[in-house]
């Protein structure tokens, strides 16, 4: 089978740069890491289909020149899937931050829930170090990554807000 | 026959459709449901006891020759999936509606609830039945995005943040999937199953290994096997109650079917077995370990439900057609046993007001129905005997007993001590919320103590009335879970054969011309 590697590298670099952005906090870049993904693997299933050939039409010509039909049809049903679950995933993102939660992903209960025993338990069996704890346990909390600020009213700490917008000013 | 096939994945979605054109009459839509569910467990059983005595049946939708077409494959395995599923999906729509009815959702009734649970049960039975990978796949999309749905009902903000979790881990692994029916494509120019296993002796070992862990990390992603059921404890217990149950009971089973498809089936020369068995001692000890650690029960249960998919990742590790045979009954016991434990919970949760294990107290006297309804199958999952979760679990151990190399030892071990970490788990539950005194003002247990910092250890809801319908719906399911254990003959001699069939190379079946719909 021939294929075209201008093909497996595109394909590559969209895995790579979908995983890539797969790994941030920000639902908004999940969700572009998922759009990545997706039209990386509706290439792969592209890719192997091999040399191009003639419209697979009865027929028309040669069967063995004919371009292999049954990828382009899984590829244009996983097209449709992917397209359907982005539409809910970006409902699903509006609905997040509309709910005040910013358009992060948001800790799993049971890992603060550990977090905070574990810090608590530290605490009682040597309290020495307890100042490198913040440090050890605010790596990956904040609102730092999002790309939306949001102003709410209700929030305060202006300083908040300003310091989204610092950490976050030179990539909008 | 074969044309009771299709309508086995025609009738919930035309029911679907048909639900949501009465969106506004809520006793249309809870009829249509009933019948719908009704009629496709009739159509199963009938097809369970066709295929029993006979021959698979293959479909070919659409009058496309096999392999090139999409092929519907009932076989014994798919049969009795599809009837079990079918009766559970039942037994929950009944505790929804009563929940429902409740609630007092007459004016404002949640009109997409019963047409998404029809397209749910659509996806599991097309996953159940489908006889090409590219099917299984549209299978699995269609229930998840169903699950999507329902797990973010409502959408308040808990549910938004755990369905969050849920949707993008679930994105990954159907990428992943696609990823691996793409790469099959390429290496052996088909998606029909048994034409796949036909032609993978014909790939090179490590080709075949390659493909091979595409797919079981895929499917293992939504079976919650150990180093990816990180998602499932934290997602599942913020849904409604029945909704859960649903998807203890069934999502992680279409997962689990799909790896005894691709271990059985499609990769029967290329061995992880050793890497499989790894993954299922961490699973079940991880997984019991983190049970042991909650204070809210139906965290309890999800953290349990973890762990217990391990057994049947290590009946399928042992490879013998005896441990295949337990696999299935493992896994059809257990379909029924933590569907049940969920909707038990979910009556202590309207009784109470909460499900946390520190709060809640003197169900005995005030609930002794529910305390039956909870007894029940809290010790069938924790495998004292004669219930079926000890046939289960002594057909594994004596089928891995059997091969008898150190690992299976160390395996048996490990599977005793999470089936006594269960009892533990489920009984400290029993003990405290329903063996306690209901005195208010009495001191906290300092036994406990350590659980306070627990997740969702001290949240609280509305103490509300059961209906009977709910408790009819708990009870029809202890009921099943008792008939497990009456019926374990023919049950297991079902599972049994299905075991022997598995791991019998698989030919092409053609169809014949007449069948088509």
């Amino acid at each position: 089978m021939n294929i075209s590697l201008v093909l497996v590298v595109i394909m590559a670099v969209l895995f790579a740069c979908g995983v890539y952005s797969m790994l941030e906090r920000s639902l908004t870049r999940v969700l572009i890491g998922f759009l990545l993904l997706g039209n990386a693997t509706n290439l792969l299933l592209l890719i192997v289909i091999g040399a191009p050939g003639i419209a697979p039409f009865v027929g028309d010509g040669d069967p063995s020149e004919m371009s292999d039909p049954v990828p382009m049809a899984l590829t244009l049903t996983a097209i449709v899937i992917t397209f359907a679950v982005s539409a809910f995933l970006l409902a699903l993102i509006y609905r997040s931050w509309q709910l005040g939660q910013a358009d992060t992903v948001q800790d799993d209960h049971e890992d603060v829930a550990l977090r905070e025993r574990t810090v608590e338990d530290d605490e009682v069996m040597d309290d020495e170090d307890d100042t490198e704890h913040d440090d050890a346990t605010t790596d990956f909390v904040g609102t730092a990554t999002a790309p939306i600020t949001i102003v709410r009213p209700e929030r305060s700490a202006e300083a908040d807000a300003d310091a989204d917008g610092d950490a976050d000013g030179g990539e909008r | 026959m074969s044309a009771l096939v299709p309508l086995i994945v025609t009738l919930p979605l035309l029911g679907a459709g048909i639900a949501l054109i009465f969106g506004r009459r809520r006793r249309m839509q809870v009829a249509i449901s009933i019948v719908t569910l009704t009629l496709v467990f009739v159509i199963a059983s009938v097809l369970l006891v066709t295929v029993d005595g006979g021959s698979p049946i293959a479909v070919s939708v659409g009058g496309w020759p096999i392999p090139f077409g999409i092929v519907l494959y009932v076989d014994r395995l798919a049969a009795l999936l599809v009837a079990v599923s079918s009766l559970v999906l039942l037994a929950v729509l009944l505790f929804s509606v009563g929940q429902g009815a409740a609630d007092g959702d007459h004016d404002t009734p949640v009109s997409i609830f019963h047409p998404t649970y029809l397209i749910l049960a659509t996806g599991i039975f097309t996953a159940f039945i489908a006889g090409d990978l590219f099917n299984l796949y549209v299978g699995f999309e269609i229930l998840l995005v169903a699950s999507y749905v329902l797990i973010t009902l409502g959408s308040t903000e808990s549910r938004i943040r755990a369905g969050v979790i849920y949707i993008v881990v679930s994105l990954v692994s159907s990428i992943l999937f696609l990823a691996a029916i793409a790469a099959i494509y390429g290496a052996l120019g088909t998606v029909n199953m048994a034409h796949i296993a036909e032609r993978m002796v014909e790939l090179p070992q490590e080709t075949q290994l390659v493909l091979h862990l595409l797919l079981v990390i895929a499917f293992g992603i939504k079976a919650a096997m150990f180093p990816v059921s990180f998602w499932l404890p934290d997602s599942y217990p913020t849904a409604p109650a029945p909704v859960t149950a649903v998807f203890a009971g069934l999502l992680t089973k279409v997962g689990v079917y799909a790896l005894i498809r691709t271990e059985t089936q499609l990769f029967a020369d290329n061995d992880i077995n050793l890497v499989l068995m790894i993954v299922a001692l961490a699973t079940m000890i991880v997984g019991i370990l983190g049970a042991v650690a909650q204070a809210e029960m139906k965290r309890i249960l999800s953290f349990t439900l973890v762990s217990h998919v391990g057994y049947m990742i290590f009946g399928l590790a042992i490879g013998t057609p005896a441990a295949i045979g337990a696999t299935i009954y493992y896994t059809v016991h257990h379909i029924i046993v933590q569907t049940t434990l969920f909707l038990a919970v979910g009556l202590i949760e309207r009784r109470a007001g909460s499900t946390s294990i520190l709060r809640v107290r003197g169900l005995m006297r005030a609930a002794p129905i529910i305390a039956v309804l909870y007894f029940i199958p809290a010790i069938n999952l924790g495998g004292l005997p004669p219930f079926s979760g000890f046939i289960g679990k002594y057909a594994l151990f004596d089928a891995a007993a059997s091969v008898g190399t150190p690992i299976m030892i160390v395996l048996i071990v490990g599977g005793i001590v999470t089936s006594l970490l269960t009892l533990y788990a489920l009984m400290r539950a029993w003990a405290l919320s329903f063996w306690r005194e209901d005195d208010e003002g009495a001191e906290p247990d300092v036994r406990i103590s350590y659980l306070d910092s627990a997740p969702a250890a001290g949240e609280q809801s509305e103490r509300r009335v059961i209906p009977r319908i709910m408790t009819t719906a708990t009870a029809g399911m202890v009921g099943a879970t008792l008939l497990l254990t009456v019926a374990a003959g023919p049950l297991y001699a079902v599972c049994d054969r299905i075991g022997a069939a598995l791991l019998e190379p698989v030919l092409l079946v053609h169809v014949d011309e007449e069948a088509t719909p």
